[in-house]
């Protein structure tokens, strides 16, 4: 038939740029990431010099405190922001689906945060947190209290990245689970309340066991882009006071980019990368397990 | 019970979820109008913690004119790196989208693409940045506009190609039979057939693509120059500035969200769709 002849040459041709970028851009770095990771590299006028030092980057990963203390940060902070932004989320989807469509002015506000740069959030809660003019400090000393250091003192920093993750990203958790809320069947939460259920009890005997797929979703969903948190530390704390707000994403960047480390640097990033696809691959093989 | 009672208990309700959901509502927009007013403060009214001021624009034009400050520059090159990161993305996503999801592939070069983009949503973009970093400057461009617009059009592509996927394989076979049938060049085909029949799904991505490549920081700060550097850049160096100017930061907060507003005002169904589709499936 003429259509397949037409198919043969021409999906190849269209294709093509896409696998340029796909080749070039994804598959060549990356290699080339790899590459740099078992080198100590070297640049000076433009050109490197390649000492190949086998797994010794690999190696140093162990005994890197600022490391250790990212891979600590950003588990704290994964769980906590997660389950916060999941129920208030959840929350919020359910007041805003009981009120149907006269939420709409809520759904839209709530969208903001999710759509404004990263950065502009940090710069946003770095004025709303400083010492001497931020509001927050404002406000409790309106109530009596001394100003804080929020996000200059060890044992409270940590906190406050939190409270601007849960801020930035509880709208998100609050779209995919309003979508979810939504696609409900309705008839199954009016049969309970036919047969006298209350309010409580048909969310947690009907609307949470239904909710579950997309909670799980959710919360998987936001668990991955916590664990990148990046902008928001760069311009709050920048990894510190000491470690205390030092993230995985953040120890890369200073060691490959404050320092220059271009061949530790590269480590982390291929063990992460590793780790990672070692995470998706246990996550397919029992889905794929389950679904037989 | 009657039917008053239930209307009453009803009412009574409604009145309870709207308080609750304007608590949200302002938790969520204090923050933009605290920095909205500070932008419009001297830096004496806001560290005074002044409610009522005399709003001046000085540090707009500080920001937009003043000769050291390169915040104009910054403007235009997000603007630039952007746009055309954003169109680029479009036009190879359409094509490589049409292709793979229209064109009898084989399962496994579609699960390459998808799986492309999974990985891309997993990993962090820091880790992206250093390796295109070490690409780039081995060739001596990483400062270029053609290595940030390039990392900005990997970056998203795959999510572009995810976006669409949806979209190309609810068009009707019929109606392109019909074309090819009238013997229309494929490229004709695409562009009066398919185009507009996935247009809500291409705006939707597109926005989507926009917005992401203006926010983005990592990639951005890795890969550009004083004379290159996008908004974010920009201010996160203006964090770091010894006295920091704070009422020009918030300006150039302000600033820098018009995007996000625009999209908010006039895309915010597409926007819905795009990132509900993009996380759920």
């Amino acid at each position: 038939m003429a259509i397949q002849q037409y198919n043969k040459k021409i999906k190849y041709v269209i294709l093509a740029p896409a696998v340029l970028f796909l080749v070039a851009l994804t598959l060549l770095p990356l290699l080339n990431l790899v590459l740099v990771s078992f080198n100590q590299v070297s640049w000076s006028s433009g050109r490197s010099t390649w000492r190949f030092v086998g797994f010794a980057n690999y190696l140093k990963m162990g005994a890197d405190s600022l490391l250790g203390a990212g891979v600590r940060n950003t588990a704290v902070l994964v769980v906590v922001a997660t389950s916060v932004q999941v129920a208030l989320g959840l929350g919020l989807a359910l007041m805003c689906s009981a009120l149907g469509r006269r939420s709409r002015l809520y759904r839209a506000l709530f969208l903001l945060p999710i759509l404004v740069p990263g950065i502009i959030i940090g710069a946003i809660w770095k004025l709303m947190y400083s010492p001497q003019f931020g509001v927050i400090n404002q406000i409790i000393g309106l109530l009596g209290f001394d100003p804080v250091e929020w996000l200059g003192s060890p044992a409270t920093a940590l906190g406050a990245v939190i409270v601007v993750d849960i801020w930035h990203w509880t709208p998100f958790t609050f779209l995919l689970l309003l979508a979810a809320v939504e696609s409900l069947p309705v008839d199954v939460a009016e049969a309970a309340k036919i047969d006298g259920a209350s309010t409580w009890q048909e969310f947690r005997h009907v609307t949470l066991p239904m909710l579950m797929p997309a909670i799980a979703a959710t919360a998987a969903f936001r668990a991955i882009t916590a664990s990148k948190v990046f902008d928001e530390i760069f311009l709050l704390t920048a990894g510190g006071p000491g470690t205390s707000t030092e993230v995985i994403s953040y120890t890369i960047y200073q060691r490959m980019f404050v320092q220059d480390n271009a061949g530790y640097g590269a480590a982390i990033s291929v063990a992460l990368i590793f780790a990672v696809a070692l995470i998706i691959v246990v996550m397919l093989t029992r889905r794929t397990r389950e679904a037989a | 019970m009657t039917m008053r009672d239930l209307r009453s208990r009803r009412g009574r309700r409604d009145v309870l979820l709207h308080a609750m959901l304007i608590v949200a509502a302002i938790s969520t927009l204090g923050p933009f109008v605290w920095i909205a007013l500070a932008a419009f403060k001297t830096q004496i009214d806001l560290m005074m913690g002044r409610v009522l001021f005399v709003p001046t624009l000085m540090n707009f034009e500080e920001l937009l004119f003043e000769a050291t400050s390169t915040y104009a520059v910054n403007f235009r090159n997000s603007l630039f790196v952007a746009s055309t990161s954003t169109l680029i993305v479009m036009v190879i996503a359409f094509l490589a989208g049409y292709s793979l999801f229209r064109m009898n592939w084989p399962r496994w070069v579609v699960n390459v693409f998808l799986a492309w983009a999974l990985v891309f949503n997993l990993i962090p973009p820091i880790t992206l940045a250093s390796a295109w970093y070490e690409l780039f400057r081995t060739v001596q461009l990483e400062n270029a506009f053609v290595a940030i617009v390039l990392s900005h059009t990997t970056l998203h592509l795959p999510m572009a190609l995810f976006l669409l996927s949806s979209f190309l394989r609810a068009v009707p076979r019929e109606i392109e039979d019909a074309a090819y049938v009238d013997g229309a060049p494929i490229i004709v085909m695409l562009r009066r057939i398919v185009l507009p029949l996935v247009l809500p799904g291409v705006i939707s991505t597109a926005i989507l693509v926009f917005i992401f490549s203006w926010n983005e920081f990592p990639v951005a700060l890795a890969l550009t120059s004083n004379l290159t550097a996008t908004v974010p850049v920009s201010i996160s160096k203006l964090s770091q500035f010894n006295e920091i100017k704070y009422t020009q930061m918030a300006a150039a907060s302000i600033l820098s969200a018009i995007p996000a507003l625009l999209a908010l005002l006039f895309g915010q169904r597409y926007i819905v769709r795009g990132l509900t589709a993009g996380a759920v499936k």
